[in-house]
């Protein structure tokens, strides 16, 4: 973590010729070199040629997701990562747009507007709750605000859970609102200047295209007046002020972006489901929104991109054993390019890594034959895999959660351990994660996914707290 | 016929509670001028520059800043209108580059709207080339200390007295006629210190603006002031030049004691 008072440029020389040295060098020197524009039309390209490389509705399905996903961290980022507004309340804005894109265009109230009226209805009156909900942030901040907002996204879910039965005096029958735990099924799908948008993959280029905007606008905003006014507000509230910073209009201002942009894709959502229902904005999701941004780096936009990829991508690759393997190997290996380093280093704990498996199997097929006659199962990986973890013939489950157990101790181990010793535990450990993989979590995917997703949580926020693509911060010591 | 004074209490009292913080304090600093204030721990130097700022309004009197009433108005406009401060407890934006602190400053002189920027109208790139201008300018001022390599550190790599710098740096940043200097020369080696009490003398010359300064090393204050204006318990006791103060018995009292003066005596 960086320290005040330390002048970073000079400090990190050292890291800065090892960053640029190695095997990796050329790969990061022309990665660096290219700037973020044609680094984002990179991105472009590839998401835009995604749909026509597969087939498989479900693939684009999870883009979907994943762009969904994208658009509300990007929205979170502004009001978490740059005005540095704990808002919890951040999902009801999401589901108001999604409520209130069903109300002017469905079967529900019968009112059918045409899309290009629906939507800026819809990001207008979020961008308004927005202004209404920030309210609270003149007064309170940090962990006051968060619980107030939490509040908000709780009322929403109660409230589209009970308003299905409204009384009003001049109404003889109750006005059913939001259609109760049953919500509002039957929404128009979207149709934009004259096209009209059935397919999944219509939706997907819908999101894409918005993406590519709202991320360009963004970009463009963090580097203005606007932008460095919400960070020195975030920075320190009084000295921004004083520094002729109308810091609560940018709060505000800041709140109904943030909901705009919710609002915004809570309609495209009600529209790809063509229903809402109460179930999709509850605290879990506003839980996997604030992992995608804090896991790609609060305050960044690529990072509340990536972030959103992992969170939204990574358990839909995890439901098949097979990938699931595959997924497990290349974090481990990608780990270690990050967390070793020289390079030298790297091949010496590789090598002792392969070595050890390889003497560990032979010693088990000497001492104990029936513990080697398991076979991992499918895949070109498991071939590869058999010589080298030993899996015991019939599965062991009190031998694989004593492993398990015996892991969650080794690791919290390796972390108070320094240099040689690091790496002399870290061997070992490398290969016990193995083994508890191979005999006990791959039997049980569900588990598995839930265990390695919030295993890649505990790992990132310990070795880089920033995020995957922040910037470092200090704690302001006032 | 004197000038109108660019900054004027007049029977300022401030109270928190039954404690009188201020009370009835008249001051006046002219354009052009640099005054001092000095006085012992709690004799409301800070508060007399919360005061001015906005952060805290008085409970009675009126503060004029060229000849307009600046009491009630939010800290943000009163720094519109040409009134900067630094602060005695750094308050950086630490997690801004350097540069980026100073540019931070303008935003108060600078216009473009949010989708402006968005879209990086022709006006939004102007106002941003030249907010970019005057951060490097800002930074120039204080030669090599904050500029080349440095303006797209982070604030919080600086060195302390780095850090002062550029606290003075930001407000400048802000386009002020009057500059409130809280302790700049807290902190500081020997060295430091007379490079400040100098520095204290070109923003005047060179920026032209008119400064405020609290200050407890009395080096300093003889080196930069034209007035010093003594405050105790919330009360002005002594007015004047620096030989004139500093001789004042009641200023004498007020740091050492009553039984210094009446040892003395």
């Amino acid at each position: 973590m960086p320290r005040i008072g330390t002048d970073e440029w000079v400090s990190e020389q050292e890291l800065r010729t090892e960053y640029y040295s190695g095997l990796t060098a050329p790969a990061r020197r022309a990665f660096d070199r290219v700037g973020p524009g044609p680094r984002f039309f990179a991105f472009l390209a590839i998401c835009a040629l995604f749909p026509f490389l597969t087939d498989s509705a479900f693939l684009i399905r999870v883009g979907v997701n994943v762009m969904l996903f994208a658009l509300l961290a990007l929205g979170l980022n502004i009001v978490v990562g740059w005005a540095g507004l704990l808002d919890l309340g951040y999902v009801a804005f999401y589901g108001f747009g999604a409520y209130m894109y069903a109300w002017i265009s469905s079967a529900h109230f019968d009112v059918h507007l045409p899309t290009e009226l629906a939507i800026p209805i819809v990001v207008a009156a979020s961008a308004c709750l927005g202004l209404l909900l920030g309210l609270p942030s003149w007064r309170l901040v940090g962990d006051y605000l968060a619980i107030t907002t939490l509040f908000f996204a709780q009322i929403f879910v109660e409230l589209a859970l009970n308003l299905d039965r409204v009384n009003l005096p001049w109404r003889d029958e109750p006005l059913d609102l939001t259609g109760g735990p049953n919500g509002i099924p039957g929404i128009d799908r979207m149709s934009l200047l004259g096209i009209q948008l059935d397919d999944v993959r219509d939706y997907y280029f819908l999101l894409l295209m918005l993406l590519a905007l709202i991320v360009v606008g963004l970009f463009y905003l963090n580097d203005s007046r606007t932008g460095r006014g919400w960070r020195a507000s975030r920075e320190d509230p009084l000295a921004a002020e004083l520094m002729t910073t109308p810091v609560n209009r940018l709060k505000l201002l800041a709140f109904a972006m943030g909901a705009a942009i919710a609002g915004l894709t809570g309609s495209i959502f009600a529209a790809v489901q063509t229903g809402v229902f109460p179930q999709n904005f509850e605290v879990t999701l506003l839980i996997m929104i604030y992992a995608a941004l804090i896991l790609g780096g609060a305050g960044s936009i690529s990072g509340a991109v990536l972030g959103a990829i992992i969170v939204a991508a990574v358990p839909e690759i995890l439901r098949t054993p097979e990938n699931a393997r595959w997924l497990f190997y290349c974090a481990l290996v990608l780990a270690l390019l990050v967390a070793v380093r020289p390079w030298t280093r790297l091949a010496v704990v590789a090598g002792a890594v392969v070595g050890f498996g390889l003497v560990v199997h032979q010693l088990v097929a000497w001492l104990w034959p029936a513990g080697v006659e398991g076979e991992t199962s499918g895949g070109t990986l498991a071939g590869v895999l058999d010589s080298w973890v030993f899996l015991p013939a019939e599965s062991q489950d009190t031998v694989g959660n004593v492993a398990f157990v015996l892991l969650v101790a080794a690791v919290l181990w390796l972390t108070t351990l320094r240099g040689n010793a690091r790496i002399a535990v870290l061997v070992p450990t490398i290969y016990l994660a193995a083994f508890v993989w191979e005999n006990r979590l791959v039997e049980q995917p569900s588990v598995t996914r839930q265990l390695l997703f919030g295993a890649i949580l505990v790992a990132m926020m310990t070795t880089r707290p920033q995020g995957l693509l922040g910037t470092p911060r200090v704690e302001n010591p006032i | 016929m004197t000038p109108e004074p660019l900054l004027e209490l007049r029977g300022v009292s401030k109270s928190f509670g039954g404690l009188a913080v201020m009370s009835r304090l008249d001051l006046h600093v002219d354009e052009g001028e640099i005054v001092s204030v000095i006085g012992p721990n709690g004799a409301g130097k800070t508060t007399l520059f919360n005061l001015v700022t906005g952060i805290y309004e008085p409970d009675g009197g009126e503060i004029l800043f060229d000849g307009r009433n600046i009491i009630g108005l939010e800290p943000h406009r009163i720094a519109q209108l040409g009134i900067a401060r630094t602060f005695q407890t750094l308050r950086l934006f630490l997690n801004m580059t350097v540069k980026e602190n100073v540019k931070a400053a303008a935003y108060g002189h600078t216009k473009a709207r949010w989708w402006q920027s968005a879209l990086r109208t022709r006006a939004a790139r102007r106002e941003e080339r030249e907010v970019d201008a005057l951060a490097e300018e800002r930074l120039a001022f204080f030669g090599k200390r904050l500029a080349g390599y440095r303006m797209d550190q982070p604030a919080y790599s600086l060195s302390y007295a780095n850090r002062r710098r550029l606290e003075i740096a930001r407000a400048t940043g802000t386009v002020p006629r009057l500059l409130l200097l809280d302790e700049p020369a807290a902190g500081m080696n020997p060295v430091e210190t007379h490079e400040i009490t100098e520095l204290i003398g070109r923003l005047r010359e060179v920026g032209g603006y008119t400064i405020l300064v609290i200050e407890h090393d009395m080096h300093v204050v003889e080196g930069i002031s034209d007035r010093v204006v003594a405050l105790d318990h919330g009360e002005k006791i002594a007015e004047g030049s620096f030989d004139h103060v500093a001789t004042d018995p009641r200023v004498v009292e007020a740091y050492l004691g009553a039984q210094a003066t009446s040892e003395g005596a």
